[in-house]
């Protein structure tokens, strides 16, 4: 074997992997772009044809602690609480019998993957609050989900986005166990990572506090494309 | 009277094409990819991704997947036949004017490496660099927000869809030509298959010289990356559970 090692010069082996490495390290600074373009070409692509794909476009479930939270409409409670003048417990057939929003609106996770047009139905966070009263010093929300010890915030102004809902319906069904059942945080204009699932308890607050992903380093404002390095 | 075509084939000369250390760091290669790939795709697929719910067991898997697929690399460094490996560079990195032709899809004499398997394993020692560099960056990227950088995910995804297709074609030739695995399973194949394959190959015969045992140092220079390899996998592990 060792007189076979053939002669001359190991310049085109060389240059095709230094060349190939170099592409390949240097779309860490391309590659992002690269991808938005990608998106928006499959985009022309029939809405028909992308969903028969088996992967692309679609949920990944991401959790903390699992296994998920379970959900027993009959002992479960959403507490609202904190600077306000009339604490709130509320039943599930409660929260379903406040003022019904509906919307169609894309989720964006901040790993990279979207799901485009969901349907969402749920309660606006005025009409959630208007029984409870917020203080007038109260400012922000903070969501404590009963996945421990998931948690975030969002300001009263963030939550006053004519797409903000808390949900407890996707796509014409009761929200499903894996998507935080019965209620979850909906902020369609933020990262996937502060819409909390679960949500089973709503502290209102005068300044917004660092949820989970916050102490983990992610930004506490997620607007999409504008936060987390985007 | 027919003669059992086993016999035959067992009479039949052979040469030797891999060495161990060729055939190990093979090994490695293949078993970690298999891992990381089946739990990459978990992470990634969504349509997996719900079907396997527990998303943190796989990632676990996968970082330590990762890191026992660079501690067993730096192990076949460490305890194997370093000059073996440092000819088999040597012949993958020197094209010549019949590997070239090769690429192009013209019949061409081939030495111990056709042009297609040099082009082959070139990409993929990119490809291991690109997977190491951008999951990194991506793990780093969970700590630290300003370790980002716009292209980690597209870089992973990319290299990842590159290598499916490239070990899906690996593995397409290989079982296509029973002969080729054997030279990775027992480290020989037919002389016949050699002269037919790979004319301009003078390989050495079966049976040949074998190596002494690595000495003293070398296995406890093993036995040390092997433990700081356990143990990096286990702070990950335990970092992703906690």
């Amino acid at each position: 074997m060792d007189d076979d090692v053939p002669q001359g010069s190991p310049v085109v082996g060389r240059r095709a992997f230094l060349g190939f490495a170099g592409l390949g390290l240097s779309s860490l600074a391309w590659g992002g772009a690269a991808m938005d373009v990608l998106a928006q070409t499959t985009r022309l692509v029939p809405e028909s044809l992308r969903s028969a794909l088996p992967f692309g476009k679609g949920w990944r479930i991401y959790a903390v602690n699992p296994p998920h939270p379970r959900f027993d409409p009959s002992t479960w409670r959403l507490r609202i609480e904190g600077l306000v003048e009339r604490p709130q417990t509320l039943t599930y057939a409660q929260l379903r019998a406040l003022p019904r929003a509906q919307q169609i609106s894309d989720f964006v996770c901040v790993t990279g993957w979207s799901v485009d047009d969901v349907g969402w139905a749920g309660v606006r966070f005025d009409d959630l609050l208007a029984a409870a009263r917020p203080l007038p010093s109260a400012t922000a929300l903070k969501f404590v989900s009963a996945e421990q010890p998931y948690e975030d915030s969002l300001t009263l102004e963030q939550l006053r986005e004519p797409d903000a809902m808390l949900a407890y319906v996707m796509d014409g069904r009761p929200l499903e166990r894996k998507h935080g059942a019965p209620a979850r945080v909906v902020m369609p204009q933020m990262y996937g990572y502060k819409g909390v699932k679960w949500v089973q308890r709503i502290v209102v607050t005068d300044g917004v506090a660092d949820g989970y992903w916050q102490r983990r380093g992610y930004d506490r404002d997620a607007w999409i494309g504008g936060s987390n390095g985007r | 009277m027919a003669v059992d075509p086993r016999l035959v084939r067992a009479a039949e000369p052979r040469v030797a094409r891999f060495g161990a250390t060729e055939r190990h760091l093979h090994t490695v290669h293949a078993a970690a990819f298999a891992v990381l790939l089946a739990t990459g795709f978990v992470l990634y697929l969504p349509f997996m991704a719900q079907i396997v719910s527990d998303r943190p067991l796989m990632k676990a898997i996968h970082l330590a997947a990762a890191v026992g697929w660079l501690t067993a690399l730096a192990l076949v460094v460490v305890l194997g036949d370093r000059p073996a490996l440092r000819r088999t560079r040597r012949e993958i990195e020197r094209f010549d004017d019949d590997d070239l032709l090769f690429l192009r899809r013209r019949r061409a004499p081939s030495g111990r490496f056709n042009g297609g398997q040099k082009a082959h394993a070139i990409v993929q020692a990119g490809l291991s660099l690109l997977f190491v560099v951008s999951g990194t960056l991506l793990w780093l990227g969970e700590r630290d927000t300003a370790l980002r950088l716009p292209g980690t995910i597209a870089l992973h995804d990319a290299a990842t869809a590159l290598l499916a297709v490239l070990v899906a074609g690996h593995i397409w030739t290989a079982f296509s030509q029973p002969q080729s695995l054997e030279g990775i399973w027992r480290g020989t194949v037919p002389a016949r298959y050699a002269a037919e394959q790979h004319e301009k190959w003078r390989p050495a015969a079966a049976g040949g010289r074998r190596r002494a045992r690595p000495e003293a140092a070398r296995i406890a220079l093993g036995l040390l990356v092997a433990a700081a390899g356990i143990f990096a996998a286990l702070a990950l592990v335990l970092d992703v559970a906690g």
